[in-house]
């Protein structure tokens, strides 16, 4: 067993028990369990063990040009990683597009490490199988904005229709159950079974909360899941297809939700039910 | 008007989205769409393609003008298609069991997986069930306020089926219009609410 293995195991007990010591409070909901759990470990969280992961690959030499991520420029120049996540999705001249983290590093690892842009976006998500390292550098990256507060810019044209396509696609109906994002996502104080439902439209404080708190250790998968994740799989609820990994779909609606979420302290990586 | 003034036009312009770049912005989502979704298992990338009433509500964000909202859900009602025995009623237990699932049509979904009816995903329905979800309302004691008339059976009927015939722009998926349940199905969850047997009226 390794030490991602054994924190884990320890972390489903942990959640097994603060589950059984309320199971008699009928109304007692998976969010208040997971404050509870949240509050008992909150000297750490698993996460940390992708992070160091993302670090040590950042800082590897790796691909045909055997080059590290060490030039990588995440819009605060080459090289800056302090704060970088704070401010994105933003605009990029190199590549004339608006791109979010997972875009730009999809760009640095083609671009600097000389790898293929369709074996990287072939395995984007971490399984129980095998780790992710676009998903692990990712998770390194947004924990050095931890404590940054969110400021991401709309002020270049491309950046401000990006955040209008974005809001367009957050409310875009189709699919045999007719959902958009908003049919879940743009109410306060509505639930799907157990699980409260963020209001990512109209309520900055929802908005906010569950923005800075992506990318997450997600304790029922035991994995560190990215933002580009969590799209996947509510597009995944929402009875839609597959959008394709770091496409500029995905990109507009997680530049709706970050600059939805501007002025917060980033949080993250979070932890999840 | 001053020179301040005219920089505050322009700026409040420059900021404010124009009808002609709306339009523009539309389009460009939609060719945005259509490009980066994919086929994946059972959920085809032709998913994202709107019919005429997916197209409307989500221009309109959920809030379609009335003229248009009328001819939307008359068009929703007409394609209704009612039990050809003229019976509403199925049995409540076979609802319960799928009003459970919430299962259905997704990607990890496979072809031969039957869907669930969702409800409890968004509704209250069963005093037992505490485990409900609250996007729509509670239907604790739905039949038990209304009665069990034929006239409330071919309601409840055809809200199922088609709830957009009602409201053009309901959260509630079409259950029979886009053939997630079939004509037995929703019988069975007509049978869920309005059975004075049913857990729901208890």
């Amino acid at each position: 067993m390794n030490t991602s293995n054994v924190s884990k195991t320890i972390l489903m007990l942990a959640l097994a028990t603060s589950c059984t010591a309320q199971a008699a409070e009928n109304e007692t909901t998976d969010s208040d369990r997971i404050a509870a759990y949240r509050e008992m470990i909150s000297d750490g969280n698993p996460a940390e063990f992708d992070e160091m992961r993302g670090e040590e690959l950042w800082k590897k030499a790796a691909g045909p040009n055997q080059a590290t991520l060490e030039k990588c420029d995440l819009g605060k120049g080459p090289g800056v990683v302090k704060g970088a996540y704070a401010e994105l999705p933003r605009y990029f001249k190199d590549t004339g597009k608006v791109q979010d983290l997972e875009s730009r590093l999809l760009t640095c690892m083609t671009t600097l490490q000389g790898l293929k842009e369709e074996d990287i976006a072939a395995k984007p998500f971490a399984s129980e199988k095998k780790a992710s390292d676009i998903s692990s550098l990712a998770t390194y990256v947004v924990g050095q904005s931890k404590g940054v507060k969110m400021a991401v810019s709309t002020k270049h044209p491309k950046e401000k229709e990006a955040y209008e396509i974005g809001k367009r696609i957050f409310s875009y109906r189709a699919g045999p159950y007719d959902f958009a994002c908003s049919t879940c996502h743009a109410t306060s104080g509505t639930r799907i079974r157990m699980q409260d439902l963020p209001n990512l439209k109209s309520s900055k404080q929802d908005a906010q909360a569950a923005y800075t708190t992506w990318p997450a250790y997600r304790v029922s998968q035991g994995l560190t899941r990215s933002f580009q994740w969590r799209l996947n799989d509510c597009f995944r609820q929402q009875r839609f297809p597959e959008p394709k990994f770091a496409s500029e779909a995905t990109v507009a609606l997680t530049m709706f939700l970050a600059v939805n979420a501007n002025g917060a302290k980033y949080d993250g990586p979070g932890l999840k039910r | 008007m001053n020179a301040k003034q005219i920089i505050g036009i322009v700026a409040v312009a420059a900021a404010a989205i124009l009808p002609a770049q709306a339009a523009s912005l539309d389009a460009k989502t939609a060719e945005i769409i259509k490009r980066d979704f994919r086929d994946k298992g059972i959920a085809k990338a032709t998913r994202v393609n709107q019919d005429e009433l997916q197209a409307a509500c989500s221009k309109y964000v959920d809030n379609v003008p009335a003229k248009l909202k009328h001819k939307l859900e008359a068009e929703q009602e007409k394609a209704v298609k009612w039990p050809a025995d003229g019976k509403y009623m199925g049995d409540w237990k076979a609802g319960e069991k799928l009003a459970q699932s919430g299962r259905g049509m997704t990607w990890s979904d496979k072809p031969e997986d039957p869907a669930g009816g969702n409800c409890y995903n968004c509704h209250q329905l069963s005093a037992k069930e505490i485990a409900y979800g609250t996007i729509g309302p509670s239907l604790l004691n739905f039949g038990k306020t209304r009665g069990n008339t034929e006239e409330t059976q071919r309601y409840v009927y055809g809200r199922i089926y088609n709830a957009k015939a009602y409201n053009a722009c309901a959260n509630m998926p079409r259950f029979g219009h886009m053939g997630i349940l079939t004509e037995a199905q929703i019988k069975d969850l007509v049978a869920l609410l309005l059975d004075p047997e049913s857990p729901v009226n208890k």
